[in-house]
């Protein structure tokens, strides 16, 4: 592996995650409605550090959960099963606007298989997706509607997300695989 | 993570790392079961088959629910209606079940090593639902789970498995199972029972019930099978509830937060008194809701696992 790109470092992800928040808010009039779910694990983070920035903005606490897409994805039984990790929603989601957060968006099939699991609990009024990156790559029909920094990339890369919380520090790399 | 077998045969090729695996995954599975909406589409096209020679209840329905929650297709194949009656191999009914495209054949036998030889010519995955007085690996599993659940660890915990020994799948399982992960394992029951054989899968073995559960964390009862005994293990029934059985008496000199497991189905005063059976420290019904998170862990982990498989004899 050759060494790895900066892409996006403490300060320029802070301000990143900033500005996402304050789209959010300016998109959803309705602050009480909105709810975050973050998607195991790369989105979890990030929801927990956006409903932060979030509830200064809007005065109040945001709901946060998170989602794992393992059991919904369209890649079982052709590969090692995927490592399942808890989806905890302790709030209902029907009626709600529900910020879908991801790290990274690439193919969009983690994006269908989670529009897929939040479907089986509830009926969310309607759902919005928030990611840090967008690498493109897209074989699916899905297109983000918050989205921290667009970095183009070959397959051959990969994108690595460091958070302060689990990884010792923030920053966002490009690495060749 | 640590799964890439096709097959669950047994406990004993398991590492613990493998069967930590398990347990983790089972606890999602489990909160899948607390939703309103209890199905999750992992196994969506699948086929399983319940394939029991030996009859079973409560295992195969488990399995049956487990399969149905991921969404497969499950066919239930018992051994009264089925041309084994007409005298067809087990490799053959095995093979027609594969010419069907199956998945995943959940198997019961009274043999030992009846899945294991399946696997060794099957396409499809061969998970063992007990086989002979061999292993039951699910319930072993979802035993496990139970205790972890409730004791927060599985190291260091004295386990003490009472009744038959010698006939049961359930306690080999379990003595593999709790040995890996770091427990002590204490069996007892009469000495037809419990041959001190035993001793050589790393457990203490004793005859005097009040000692053998002083120190328990775990006491797990095993049913007295009266189908799989010849007349001579012990004199009596009767003799047997009152040198073994768990009474009020009995479990008043425990540790107060010993808890009472028992794989079922319960024989009610022989094994186990009535009042304990539904008492706050049995945790008998918990095995069930936890048997089926288990078994949907393994379902969906044999689906994704295609790695090193056992080596054929």
């Amino acid at each position: 592996m050759s060494s790895p790109t900066t892409i996006l470092d403490a300060s320029a992800l802070k301000r990143a995650l900033v500005r996402i928040a304050h789209e959010i808010a300016e998109r959803n009039e309705l602050s009480t409605e909105v709810v975050l779910v973050g998607v195991q694990r790369g989105g979890v983070n990030l929801a927990e550090r956006l409903a932060g920035f979030l509830s200064g903005i809007w005065g109040h606490a945001v709901p946060v959960g998170s989602v794992d897409v393992g059991m919904h994805r369209d890649d079982l039984g052709r590969k090692v099963a995927p490592r399942i990790h808890p989806t905890v929603i302790p709030f209902d989601i029907t009626g709600r606007t529900v910020v879908l957060v991801d790290d990274v968006l690439f193919s969009g099939r983690t994006t269908r298989a989670a529009l897929d699991a939040l479907n089986d609990l509830g009926r969310p009024k309607r759902i919005q997706l928030a990611v840090l990156i967008d690498r493109g790559h897209r074989e699916l029909p899905i297109k983000a509607d918050f989205v921290g920094k667009n970095v183009p990339t070959s397959l051959s890369e990969r994108i690595s997300v460091h958070w302060q919380e689990t990884d010792g520090k923030d920053v966002v790399y490009l690495e060749k695989k | 993570m640590t799964w890439n077998r096709k097959h669950l045969l047994d406990i004993e090729s398991l590492t613990a790392e493998e069967i930590t695996t398990v347990l983790d995954t089972a606890k999602v599975f489990k909160a899948v079961g607390e939703r309103a909406i209890k199905k999750v589409p992992a196994l969506r096209g699948k086929t399983v088959v319940n394939l029991f020679i030996e009859p079973s209840t409560r295992t195969r329905i488990s399995f049956e629910l487990a399969a149905l929650r991921l969404t497969a297709d499950v066919i239930n194949f018992t051994a009264e209606a089925s041309s084994l009656k007409k005298g067809e191999t087990l490799k053959d009914t095995a093979r027609t079940l594969e010419a069907l495209n199956v998945d995943i054949i959940i198997m019961r036998h009274s043999a030992t090593g009846a899945p294991h030889f399946l696997s060794r010519f099957l396409n499809a995955s061969v998970i063992n639902a007990g086989d002979g007085a061999h292993e039951h690996p699910t319930q072993a599993l979802l035993d496990t789970f139970t205790i972890r659940e409730r004791k927060g660890r599985i190291e260091g915990l004295n386990v003490t498995i009472l009744g038959d020994i010698l006939y049961s799948r359930v306690a080999r399982s379990n003595i593999q199972a709790l040995t890996k992960l770091g427990a002590r394992v204490t069996l007892c029951g009469p000495s037809t029972l419990v041959p001190r054989v035993f001793e050589q899968m790393g457990c203490r073995v004793s005859y005097e019930v009040d000692e053998a559960i002083a120190d328990a964390d775990i006491i797990n009862l095993l049913r007295i099978q009266h189908e799989r005994q010849r007349k001579t293990m012990f004199p009596s029934i009767n003799e047997y509830t009152s040198l073994f059985g768990l009474n009020k008496e009995r479990l008043a000199r425990t540790k107060p937060d010993a808890i009472i497991m028992h794989p079922g189905p319960i024989n009610r005063g022989v094994e186990i008194d009535s009042e304990i059976a539904d008492c706050g420290r049995s945790v008998i019904l918990e095995q069930v809701t936890n048997g089926l998170a288990v078994r949907m862990a393994v379902l969906f982990l044999v689906n994704g696992g295609k790695g090193p498989q056992e080596i054929a004899a």
